[in-house]
Order: structure tokens, then C-alpha cells, then sequence
């Protein structure tokens, strides 16, 4: 049987999506064994444009990467956005709450023209895509667990239930007793709340449940007496591109 | 020779980030000679502007995966000064253990997966995983260590969770530092392996220097990661709040990153540079590994940053254990991070694996971030990689175009450039 062949792209982003393939260890080598990568700019010199199933990691920031994504696109039976700036558009979004002109100033100066950028964007404002593994960075196990769903065949399925769940199931103590403003309660699952179960608190990163409850995350803020600006500045940190700019 | 050679790399392959190779030898001559960088800008300065306080580090993390924990930390000590806020000698040995765990993980995956198919002849370590299984694994098993020690410091490899402004969220258990005080003990004999089998390669490196300026951290205790002054082979020392007076960012036409110079044309930062300023305070094993290679301060060749890296892993695994034992001695004490917020400004700096980071805040009194600047390594390295390549590009340009190509991707790749993370850094 033909190994599917596989192709890793990225845009702008911080290339820690594909780390986290990098990081599977030992379980790359099997990942590896089941499918040909041909094409993985930041780990190999070889190149080949007849993949079947294309991972890019990365939003889009400007018109000049469009057509290189279309041609990924044409050339892939399945497209994959991995990660929260592909999926979302992710935090490269928070530029587009600035003027453009003011954020090419701020950090080229007087010789902004010289340097292209649009409102920062998920693969999807360009292109169709097949699926999305959402986090900042992904988690590993999910990566593995969409390929062996593609593998099989299979439509690959992330959780529709929001962090509570896993924060709850990891046996965590909740964010709001611990007096922080906590995204838990609309953002998407599959992380094993592993920022809260680290001490911290859920930052929204893998987006929002569809139909998230926003009655209930309002319900939570008022009777910890936080303000819904403090949930407001946090949703714009990864999801802001479904807020502005479409 | 009448004859046209074009050398026209587009996306530098086994580095982070997208830069192009332009080379035009005409008739004999170099006619242009390029190194560009064409990574999508990000805008990071301008990103975390009206942010809270607590928000920033989480942001700039964001500037590089590989990197995230040496940005976190960075972005940390920025806002600590700023507020003058103080921590504790156990978030110190933490903060450096965790940075240590970040360095294992960065050079190794450089030197372990994007230069040794350089040096065994193979397009990448896919092939590798077969045709030198063994030699894979011994690169896999102290990558895996490495994470291993960033997850049980960090709360994760990438973007960690646990260092926060004032200290961190949780901390590992006295058991949980003693697994990992064995697992760095283990991680020798691996580090052995690595170094006989570059040392079997090393020939590929190329022969090629040039006379530059190298910058670096230095500390008065120790081989300097987490703290220090700025120093240079050229000499002086400045304190880190300087900065912009080292960096000197300029911009150039071929590239959406600003290029750097201090007092020459150009200058260098990383493993090479650091090994260059602070050789006499490397650990005992790692001062062994780099006489194994004869690299002796003050080396200019760039390809030499390979070796530079590995001496490190073996520094940061042989100091890893020191700081385990420092903490394990003084008892872990369940502290809180605490961090009073108030207006102010403030610069800090931190040895990445790529080399010296700078990252700047003001707050105002609500501690929302009104200004921000960081200066990534990487940038810092451009100017010299392009000096480099007029350097080198003549010594070697009777040569194949192909060999020409292979010479300079591995001189790219030498500087373990972050290009993504280099695309945003500004002066005001």
C-alpha cells in the first residue's frame, strides 16, 4: 500500500506548531513509518508538490502569500490548519486592532512602505479548509489523533465541549475561586486545561465551543465580581479576527 | 571562465523562518552576493500595546516557538525591572534551570536534526531514522530530555505556563528534581555519543574565517545565560539598559528584519559568541568537549557555532545538576508570586539559545503596556551573515554552483537563524 504523503507549510506564525511534531520523540519515528513526508520546509531539503494531505501552521498577513497558499491548496487533497494562527488567525490578529499605518510605524518608522501587511487573517478567509487543530501551541496528542483518523479514513473530531470539562476531570481547583478572570467556560477542549492545571488560567487559545454559553461565562463573571472587559481583552488575544477586519 | 553561475536559494531549508540565498558569479566575478530575509513582519511591538501587565510575556512569547522560553523570560525580567519588582533566589535557580532545559532542546534539535544530514551527506534527518538509526536516537533521547526538563520547570515545553511576573505559578516536587537531577546524569552518555559523532564529521565544517566582533552577556560568577553585563571581544562592558547603543538596528532594502552594528560592520551573537566571551567559566565537561574540537576563544568561524552548541548542551547539562542540588540544599519553599503594579520602564536581557535578547516596557500606572521593543539575536546576526557571505562567497567562487549552494546554506544554517523571530524589532 502507498504511504499517504504528507507536507508541512507555514505562514506567519512562530514555527511552534511544527515543533511540537518535532517534539513527538521517539513517536515521530512511528508517525514517520505510516506516511512520506515530502515537504517540511524547517526540517528538510527535499521538496515535492504532490502531497496529499498539506498541515500549515500560520495566518495570513499579506496579499504577496495568498497565491502561495492557493497553489498549496490546489495541490492538496486535504488541507489542515494547525495551530490557533491558521485556525483562528491567533494572535498575529492583535495588530489588526491598530491602525495598519500606525503598527507598520511603531515598528519600521519612516520606511514603512516599504514593508507589506494586511489585517492578519485565519487559512480560512482564503482558501477552503479540511480541518482545524486549534491551540497555541497544538497539543501533541491531538496532532496524532487527527493524522490517525485521516489515515484510517475517518473524519477527524475535536471536542465540542468547552475546557470546564477536562479543568474538572483534571481536578483542578477552578481559576475564578482562584480570583482570575478564567476563558474556560467558552473555549474549545482537547488541552487538558493544561494552562489552568499549571496554575494559571485558560487563555482562550483554542477558541471558542460553537454556541458557546456566554449567558453562563457572564453569570461566572458576576458573581466572582469581575468585569466582562476583563473576558473581553482575553477573547481579543486569539480570536480578535472573528471580532474585526473580515 | 566565461560562464554564468546563479546560486538562487528561495526558503533556506532546516532553518526557522523563510530567508533567501542570491548569489551572481559572472565571467570570475561575484557580482551580487545577497542574504535576504522575506518572513511575513509580525508587529509584536506594536501587539502588545494596551495590554495589562501580566499579558506581555504571554504575548511575546509568541514570537518564536523554539525560543518561548527564553522570551518569557526576557519579557519577565523587563516588567520585573520596570516595577522594581524583586524575586527570590529560588526563582532565580529555577528561571536558569528552566533557560538551561531551553538551550538542550534548542541546539540540540539544531545540531541533531538540520546540520548533521549536512554532515552525513543526506538531505534531511528523515532518511536518517533508518540509515543511521542509532545516531537518531542518541539526538531524539536528549531532545526528549530536554523537554522533559522544560515541562517539569515550565508546565510545558513551548509557551510555558508556570513563569510568571514575580516568580512562578507552581513548582516541581524535591522527587520530581531528583528524577530529573538522574535523567540529566544519564544524559552524558548521550552527550558523548553526539560528541564522537560530529567529531567523525567535523571535517565537513568548512575552513573559513573572518576577523569580526563578537557579543555576548557576561557575568562575574558564571558563564552567563540569565543575567549579566553586555560584553564584546573587542572590549568593554555596558549595562544592559544600553542597549540600543549596542544594537544599532538599521534597515535594508533586501529584508523585512533590521540588520545590527556595533563598532565594526557587523557582529556576532550565539553559542560562538558567548563561548568567545566566557570560555574560562564553561563547566569542566563542557570546557572538555570543546577542547575535543580544539575550539579555543577567540574563534571566527561561523561553522564553529555548531561545536559552540554542543559545548553548551554539555555546560547546561553539567550546571543543570549544580542548580538541582543548590535548590534540593536550600528546600523548596511553596512561595507565591507576588508583583505590585506601578508606572515605570524597564530593559532586560537574557543569553537565548541564539544569542543575546533584549526586551523593553513601559507600563503606566494601571500597568497597561504603553510601550514596548525587543531586539531578537537573530537580527542582530543578519549583518554578519551577510558580511559572510562577501567573504566567503569569493574564496569560493571557481567552485560547482552546487557546492557553492550547499556552502552557503550550511553557513545559514551555521547561525541557527530564527528568522520568524527577527522580522518585528524596531527602535523609536
Amino acid at each position: 500500500m502507498n504511504k499517504p504523503k504528507v507536507a508541512f507549510f507555514d505562514f506567519a506564525s512562530c514555527e511552534g506548531c511544527q515543533l511540537q511534531i518535532v517534539n513527538l520523540e521517539a513517536d515521530l519515528l512511528a508517525v514517520i513509518e505510516h506516511v512520506d513526508v515530502v515537504s517540511f520546509r524547517e526540517a528538510m531539503k527535499e521538496h515535492r508538490d504532490d502531497y496529499d494531505i498539506a498541515f500549515v501552521e500560520g495566518s495570513i498577513t499579506r496579499r504577496s502569500d495568498e497565491s502561495r497558499l492557493k497553489t498549496i491548496r490546489e495541490n492538496a487533497g486535504t488541507l489542515i490548519a494547525l495551530g490557533s494562527c491558521a485556525a483562528l488567525g491567533g494572535i498575529n490578529c492583535l495588530k489588526n486592532f491598530f491602525e495598519l499605518d500606525y503598527v507598520r510605524e511603531t515598528v519600521y518608522g519612516d520606511r514603512t512602505m516599504n514593508y507589506e501587511t494586511y489585517a492578519a487573517r485565519p487559512l480560512k478567509a482564503v482558501v477552503p479548509v479540511d480541518f482545524e487543530i486549534p491551540g497555541c501551541p497544538i497539543s501533541r496528542p491531538e496532532f496524532v489523533r487527527v493524522l490517525k483518523s485521516l489515515l484510517l479514513g475517518k473524519k477527524p473530531e475535536i471536542p465540542n465541549y468547552p475546557v470546564c470539562v477536562e479543568c474538572k476531570i483534571e481536578g483542578n481547583i477552578c481559576a475564578f475561586e482562584r480570583g482570575m478572570p478564567c476563558m474556560g467556560p467558552i473555549t474549545r477542549a482537547g488541552c487538558g486545561a493544561t494552562c489552568i492545571k499549571e496554575g494559571s488560567f485558560c487563555w482562550g487559545c483554542r477558541g471558542m465551543v460553537e454556541d458557546p454559553n456566554t449567558d453562563a461565562q457572564r453569570d461566572i463573571l458576576n458573581k466572582y465580581g469581575l468585569d466582562v472587559n476583563d473576558i473581553f481583552g482575553k477573547f481579543r488575544l486569539y480570536t480578535g479576527y472573528s471580532e474585526v477586519a473580515k | 571562465m566565461n560562464e554564468t553561475k546563479t546560486i538562487q536559494v528561495k526558503h533556506v531549508t532546516r532553518v526557522e523562518g523563510h530567508g533567501n540565498i542570491d548569489i551572481t558569479i559572472k565571467d570570475g566575478q561575484v557580482q551580487n552576493c545577497q542574504w535576504k530575509v522575506v518572513e511575513a513582519p509580525r508587529f509584536f511591538e506594536a501587539m502588545v500595546r494596551g495590554r495589562k501587565w501580566f499579558e506581555t510575556a504571554h504575548i511575546t512569547s509568541r514570537i518564536c516557538g523554539i525560543c518561548s522560553i527564553g522570551h518569557t523570560l526576557t519579557s519577565l525580567k523587563a516588567t520585573e525591572k520596570a516595577m522594581d519588582i524583586a524575586v527570590s533566589k529560588q526563582t532565580e535557580n529555577m528561571r536558569k534551570l528552566l533557560l538551561h532545559a531551553e538551550n538542550i532542546q534548542s541546539h540540540i534539535l539544531h545540531v541533531g536534526y538540520l546540520v548533521l544530514p549536512d554532515l552525513l551527506g543526506a538531505p534531511s534527518v528523515f532518511p536518517l531514522a533508518s540509515s543511521h538509526r542509532n545516531e537518531v536516537l542518541v539526538v531524539v533521547r536528549l531532545h526528549q530530555l530536554s523537554n522533559e526538563m522544560s515541562d517539569l520547570i515550565g508546565g510545558r515545553t513551548t509557551h510555558p505556563q508556570r513563569p510568571v511576573v514575580g516568580g512562578f505559578t507552581k513548582w516541581p516536587t524535591p522527587m520530581e528534581l531528583k528524577k530529573l537531577r538522574a535523567r540529566l546524569e544519564d544524559g552524558m552518555a548521550d552527550l558523548d555519543a553526539l560528541v564522537e559523532l560530529v567529531r567523525a564529521h567535523a571535517d565537513r565544517l568548512p575552513h573559513f574565517e573572518r576577523e569580526t566582533e563578537f557579543i555576548a552577556l557576561k557575568h562575574p560568577n558564571e558563564y552567563a545565560f540569565y543575567d549579566g553585563d553586555i560584553t564584546s571581544t573587542d572590549g568593554g562592558t555596558w549595562p544592559v539598559k544600553n542597549y540600543p547603543k549596542i544594537c544599532n538596528e538599521f534597515l535594508v532594502p533586501q529584508s523585512t528584519a533590521k540588520f545590527s552594528k556595533h563598532n565594526r560592520e557587523s557582529y556576532m551573537v550565539g553559542a560562538l559568541a558567548r563561548l568567545n566571551n566566557s570560555y574560562q567559566q564553561l563547566s569542566p565537561k563542557a570546557k572538555a568537549v570543546a577542547e575535543v574540537f580544539s575550539l579555543q576563544p577567540v574563534n571566527c568561524n561561523p561553522f564553529m557555532n555548531n561545536v559552540a552548541q554542543i559545548v553548551e548542551i554539555a555546560h547546561c547539562l553539567e550546571d543543570g545538576i549544580q542548580l538541582i542540588d543548590a535548590i534540593l540544599a536550600d528546600g523548596i519553599v511553596d512561595e507565591q508570586a507576588a508583583a505590585a503594579v506601578k508606572a515605570g520602564k524597564g530593559a532586560a536581557s537574557v543569553e537565548v539559545p541564539r544569542g543575546i535578547l533584549f526586551h523593553e516596557y513601559e507600563y503606566d500606572d494601571a500597568g497597561i503596556c504603553t510601550w514596548a521593543n525587543c531586539v531578537i539575536p537573530t537580527n542582530q546576526n543578519h549583518g554578519n551573515i551577510q558580511k559572510d557571505f562577501e567573504s566567503l562567497v569569493p574564496q569560493i567562487k571557481d567552485r560547482s554552483a552546487e557546492e557553492i549552494e550547499l556552502t552557503m546554506e550550511m553557513l545559514v544554517r551555521a547561525y541557527d537563524p530564527c528568522i520568524s523571530c527577527s522580522t518585528h524589532c524596531i527602535f523609536i
